[in-house]
This record gives C-alpha cells, sequence and structure tokens, in this order.
C-alpha cells in the first residue's frame, strides 16, 4: 500500500528531480570540458587575433606565410589586412564566416588543391588594395556604383604572397 | 503508485533523454574534432623516419624507399602503361610514322630502331634491347644516362689512381675526381663490356643480386623468342635516387661528370645567361677555380640541373669522351659552332655519322630539351623541369615534389595552374596549338628535306665530285641539324615554342638553298661546254 502523504510525494518527487539535474550536470559539463580543452589544444583564442601565424595553425597555409614573409607586402600588411574588410561588422562576419568554412574544409578534407579563393573573398582583397592604393589608381576606378572593376590581383597577383 | 502518475513521469523523462542524447552527440562531435587536430599535429610533427641507412653505394633505390615511402611509390608509376606519349609495351616505331625520318638518320643507328618514349622505368631495358645497341658497336658512354653508374665509375676511378675500391672505400664518400677519372676510362670502352661491370657493382642491397624494383615489361627489342642472356631489369638499375640526392642529407646533387664539365665551359662562356644566376655570381668573382654546381647552384636551378645532367643534346660514341657542347652558348647554332669547330683527338674534323644518300658528314642531335627550355618563356621566369614535371604537391603537412616523372599535361591542375588560373580545358588547347603548330612546321621543313636529298642525288649522278659538292654538303649540314634539332627534342616546340620555329624556318631555307645549290651545279655539269660557259659552281659560298 503506498504512501500518499504530502511529505513523502515532495521528497520522492525531489529525489526524482535530483538525480535528473546531476544526469544533465554531468553530461554538459564533459561537453564544456572537452569542448574548453579542445578549443585550448587548437589555439581556438589566436583566431581572434591578427597574428599571421594563427593562419597557419592549419598547415594548408604554410607556403602562404612563407611567401609573405619575403612577399613586398610583408612589412605593411598580415593576412588579416589584405584577406579581412576594413569595417567593424564586416571583419568580424568574414572571420566567422570563413573560420567556419575554413575549418570544416581543413577537418574533412573535402577541399579543392591546390587551394582557390572564392569570389566573394577576392572582392574582400581588391577593397582591401583599395584601402591603401585608391588614391594612386582613382583614376582606374569605374564610375557608376554597378560598373565593371579592374581585379588588381588579376595582374600583380603575388604581390602578398606566391602560388595560391 | 497510480497508472497516472507512472505516465507523467515517464513523460517527464523524455526532454531529459533528448537533452543527454543532444550533448553526447556534440561531445562525441568535440571528441572528433580534437582526434582531427591531433592527427593533423602529428603530421607537422614528421615528415620521415629513417629506417635504414644509406651510404654511397645505395644504388638500388628499396633501401631509400623504406625511409621515403611516398616519394618510392610515385617513382615507381614510372612504370606501367600509362606515360603520356608511349605504353607498357614496346613503344611505335617513329620511323613507320614518319618515314622521312630514315631519310634524316640514313647511315646512322637511329635508322635501324627509333620509338617513342617512355616511362624513366625502362630507359635501361629500352636501351639494352634496342637494335642501336645490338646491331651497331656502341659506346659504354650511352650508360652514363641510362643507367645509374656513379658507383661503377668511382670503383674504376680509384683502381686507376691507384686507391682503395673495396666496398667500404666505395661506400665512404661521394668523391667527384674519382667519378671523372672512371667515367674518362669507361667513355670510349664497348657498351656491353661496361654494362657486364655495371652488373657486378655493389648497389647496397643485402642479397647478391640487384634488386628488382621495377616489374619487367613485356620483352622486346628483337623478333620472335627472347634470345638467351636477354636482359633483366633486376641486372643493373636505371636512375634511381642516389643519381640527383646526397644520401646523407638528400640535398640535390650533380652526379654527372659531362654535366659537371659541360656546366664549367658554358658559365667560362660570354652568353648572358639570366635564368642562372649562380653562374653570374660566379662570373663576377675571380674565376680561379671552375664553376661548380654542387657548390654555387642554387636550390631552383639545382631543380633543373639534375635533369640536364642528361637531356640534353651530346656526343656520345667510341671515337672520343662524352661531350657536352655549350662552349658557345646553348643555341641551336651555337652548339652547331661547338662541333664545326671540334677536333677528335686525332685531329680530323669532327662528325658524327656519314649520310649514306649523299655522302655528307653530318651532325646527329640527342633530345636538347635542356638547351630549348632555356630559350623559353618559362626559363625567363624562373620556373625549373621539376616545378612542371614533378609539381609540388601537399602530402599530410609535407611539401612534396611529385615522384612521378612525367608530362606535365598528365597533372595540370599542379603543373600549371599553380600559375595560370585558367581552365584546364583552356591550357591544354593552348599547349595542342603550339605543338600542333611546331609538328606542321616539321613536317613542312621534312618536306623540304626530303626534296634536298632527290636534288643532291640527281647531281650525284650527273657527276658531281664531293669536293664539287662541298658547300652544298655544308647546307644541307644545317638544314638537317635544324630539323633534328626540333625533332629529337622532347616537347613539340612547347619548351620554348617561337624558338623552334625559328629553328625550323632556318631548316626549311637550308634545304632550299641546298637543293638550288645541287640544281645549278648539276645543270653547269649537263650544259654543253660552250666558250664562255661559267665554271662549276661547288666554290659559291651560300649564307652562313
Amino acid at each position: 500500500m503506498s504512501d500518499l502523504s504530502p511529505e513523502s510525494v515532495v521528497r520522492n518527487a525531489r529525489g526524482h528531480w535530483r538525480w535528473q539535474v546531476w544526469l544533465l550536470a554531468c553530461a554538459l559539463g564533459s561537453m564544456i570540458g572537452l569542448g574548453g580543452f579542445t578549443f585550448e589544444y587548437g589555439g581556438g583564442a589566436s583566431y581572434l587575433s591578427n597574428d599571421p601565424v594563427a593562419c597557419k595553425n592549419c598547415h594548408i597555409m604554410q607556403g602562404h606565410f612563407d611567401s609573405w614573409q619575403k612577399s613586398s607586402h610583408h612589412a605593411v600588411a598580415t593576412c588579416n589586412d589584405c584577406h579581412l574588410p576594413h569595417d567593424f561588422l564586416g571583419k568580424w562576419f568574414t572571420k566567422a564566416d570563413n573560420g567556419l568554412l575554413h575549418s570544416w574544409a581543413f577537418t574533412t578534407g573535402d577541399f579543392h588543391e591546390p587551394i582557390q579563393i572564392k569570389p566573394r573573398n577576392r572582392l574582400v582583397t581588391q577593397g582591401a588594395c583599395l584601402h591603401c592604393h585608391r588614391e594612386l589608381v582613382h583614376h582606374m576606378l569605374p564610375t557608376g556604383p554597378y560598373a565593371d572593376m579592374l581585379d588588381c590581383i588579376h595582374c600583380h597577383a603575388a604581390v602578398g604572397h606566391a602560388h595560391r | 503508485m497510480s497508472e497516472t502518475a507512472r505516465t507523467t513521469s515517464r513523460l517527464s523523462l523524455l526532454p531529459l533523454f533528448l537533452a543527454v542524447a543532444f550533448t553526447a552527440l556534440g561531445t562525441a562531435g568535440i571528441a572528433w574534432v580534437l582526434v582531427n587536430m591531433h592527427g593533423h599535429k602529428q603530421e607537422a610533427g614528421r615528415a620521415f623516419a629513417r629506417v635504414v641507412e644509406l651510404t654511397e653505394i645505395s644504388t638500388d633505390p628499396a633501401p631509400w624507399g623504406l625511409n621515403f615511402p611516398h616519394h618510392f611509390d610515385q617513382y615507381k608509376s614510372t612504370a606501367g602503361d600509362r606515360f603520356h606519349g608511349g605504353s607498357e609495351a614496346m613503344p611505335d616505331s617513329k620511323l613507320e610514322k614518319s618515314p622521312w625520318l630514315k631519310r634524316l638518320y640514313a647511315g646512322y643507328a637511329f635508322a635501324l630502331d627509333y620509338r617513342e618514349a617512355r616511362g624513366h622505368a625502362y630507359m635501361l631495358y629500352d636501351q639494352v634491347v634496342t637494335k642501336r645497341v645490338n646491331e651497331r658497336p656502341q659506346a659504354g658512354a650511352c650508360l652514363h644516362c641510362h643507367a645509374s653508374p656513379i658507383v661503377l665509375y668511382r670503383k674504376v676511378g680509384l683502381q686507376s689512381l691507384g686507391m682503395p675500391h673495396d666496398d667500404e672505400a666505395l661506400a665512404e664518400q661521394f668523391n667527384m675526381p674519382a667519378i671523372m677519372k672512371g667515367f674518362e676510362v669507361l667513355s670510349t670502352k664497348p657498351y656491353h663490356e661496361v654494362l657486364e661491370m655495371l652488373t657486378q657493382v655493389p648497389d647496397g642491397t643485402p642479397t647478391a643480386q640487384a634488386g628488382q624494383v621495377f616489374e619487367s615489361p613485356p620483352v622486346g627489342g628483337f623478333e620472335g623468342q627472347p634470345p638467351p642472356g636477354h636482359f633483366e631489369m633486376s641486372q643493373a638499375h636505371p636512375v634511381g635516387c642516389i643519381d640527383c640526392h646526397d644520401p646523407q642529407t638528400m640535398a640535390l646533387r650533380i652526379t654527372r661528370p659531362g654535366f659537371m664539365t659541360g656546366i664549367a665551359v658554358l658559365a667560362s662562356s660570354d652568353q648572358p645567361l639570366p635564368h642562372m644566376p649562380s653562374v653570374d655570381r660566379w662570373r663576377r668573382g675571380d674565376r680561379s677555380s671552375d664553376y661548380d654546381p654542387n657548390v654555387l647552384a642554387t636550390r631552383q636551378e639545382m631543380r633543373s640541373f639534375v635533369c640536364a645532367q642528361c637531356h640534353v643534346e651530346y656526343y656520345c660514341a667510341t671515337k672520343d669522351v662524352l661531350e657536352f657542347p655549350w662552349q658557345n652558348g646553348l643555341k641551336a647554332e651555337q652548339l652547331e659552332q661547338h662541333w664545326q669547330d671540334k677536333k677528335f683527338p686525332d685531329g680530323s674534323a669532327f662528325f658524327d655519322f656519314i649520310h649514306t644518300e649523299t655522302g655528307a658528314p653530318l651532325f646527329k642531335v640527342q633530345h636538347p630539351e635542356f638547351e630549348l627550355w632555356a630559350q623559353g618563356t618559362h626559363a625567363a621566369a624562373g620556373v625549373s623541369c621539376a616545378d612542371c614535371h614533378m609539381p609540388y604537391e601537399r602530402v599530410g603537412a609535407m611539401k612534396n615534389s611529385n615522384h612521378n616523372v612525367r608530362s606535365p599535361l598528365d597533372n595540370i591542375n599542379h603543373a600549371c595552374q599553380n600559375c595560370h588560373h585558367v581552365p584546364e580545358a583552356q591550357l591544354l588547347a593552348r599547349v595542342d596549338l603550339i605543338q600542333q603548330r611546331t609538328l606542321e612546321l616539321m613536317e613542312r621543313s621534312a618536306g623540304a628535306m626530303v626534296q634536298m636529298l632527290d636534288a643532291i642525288q640527281e647531281c650525284r649522278q650527273a657527276g658531281a665530285t664531293p669536293e664539287q659538292l662541298q658547300a652544298v654538303f655544308a647546307l644541307q649540314r644545317k638544314s638537317m641539324w635544324r630539323l633534328d634539332y626540333i625533332s629529337s627534342e622532347n616537347s613539340r616546340g612547347f619548351h620554348a615554342a617561337q624558338e623552334a620555329a625559328r629553328i625550323l624556318g632556318e631548316s626549311i631555307d637550308y634545304s632550299r638553298q641546298a637543293e638550288v645549290a645541287a640544281l645549278r651545279l648539276k645543270f653547269d655539269l649537263s650544259a654543253p661546254p660552250t666558250a664562255n660557259s661559267s665554271p662549276p659552281a661547288g666554290d659559291e659560298g651560300a649564307q652562313p
């Protein structure tokens, strides 16, 4: 015969509740712990910086890094100066978007080799060229907002780094 | 507990299970990323593992393959039937496809047997079985390139210099002077004698017999059954790791005496060599010692030089030591001038063969890939042989030169598209167009040559003497040198398209000049003598 007094119901319910909370807490804790370790092991925080060394955490970028060090721009521009927009929102959106897609590609190994820049990121580099050199090339810029523009790196392919 | 209460408690457990399952999946995903990262870090940390020691007698590529399995697998890929322009069975005869070649080489061994190229794996086998070697006496110098002869050269060299030449001494050091000496001794010895010696030298394998890296190809090079004692792939090695690499440091290294001498002579010339910066630096120095590529050349230069040990024009026969004709420069006419100035050791004028159709002494060209490349746009841009024929690729974290040496057209992605960001089909079409144009011009040049030969023969039948034909012979030699230059070169003009067209254009011109001169001479000889007849035109100097 079951005990239906109010105290016992609460105690049972509490006991039951506690068991659920503990289980969930342990599971979440493990995930956060492993996730935190992985983030640290992979140098996750470095991706929030402007340090070019972060970009060669994945050795796919080693050759680009090496040749950038010998390039004409090595003293005036790092990876982010050419490969991220120069406004706050654009910079962090592009960083997040490229960061996610790059990690996914390198982790799964599903990408084209030699690596190729996407049209959207090519526009970003074009914007970066103009950020510094607009005064020099203003007579070559399109007159209307939708007119075609010459792509600087079509001819100046190796100013940042050799190879693709 | 009532039925209702039990149902309620089960229902309240469902979100809990879902939460746990979600966390479990998330954790598994994180673990996967962690392990993957760890794997990538491992790749980056270890390029290769040295499991065997290599020495200066490690001619057999197999032990190298234990240290560098990836490079070795690619090297082995040069066997098989996937070679651009060749195949696994004995390749097609070029003589059947282009009958004019028989007339170009009339009186020379190439008229007997001349086939399409195939992969590096077969370089020695194909040489040993060709009629050119078995039906004509050839020199040991041929093995300078088709085999891996450096240990043999060192052994014979040490022996000639009266120094110890046991296996231990051979394994100890590279010793270029001894290699040079051995090379000179063996250069003019009969081919089969040197081949026999080659099968006797140690090759660094634990077994008595040379290790066999490549499977034997289907037998060929003879009619019917293989003759007794037919050459086996296991008897000696074709070019392998030690021919380009230092066994201790893996650095690129020149091993071939022919190139060492040739490049030193070239460096001493006054020809501009913009694609060889280290030669320029040496020229600005005091020149107290010869230019030595193993000391001075840059890594990028070495990526062409190791190929230029063999893919060049040379003299290789029994009358004199193997020689690269580079004293005036690397252009076709500069090489030709080198041979025109050369004398055999007995003081007689140099020639490769007497053309049986006309009696003219001629020069034979052998695959001048390095020389033609040097005239092209890729050389000018600092692109080396290996950049296209052994392009870099990523293997894990290693930057690896692809050791399956082959046509860039089999690997356009890595070979061309690193620099040329245009679709593959477009690049292929561009190469095809260049090669097609070259072939058309070559056929036209061959047509002119055939008519020239006919005219000279007519002239001889009309009674012209070799003395009267001297000027015609000089033109014939110039014309055939140029046609042979582009025909023997293995890129169908691609290595330097304009230069190839220029050379073929000159060949056509010289053929026509020779034809006209021969027909004039014939006319003068057969014209009835008159009071004011002109003298025979034999001494008419044509354009140089």
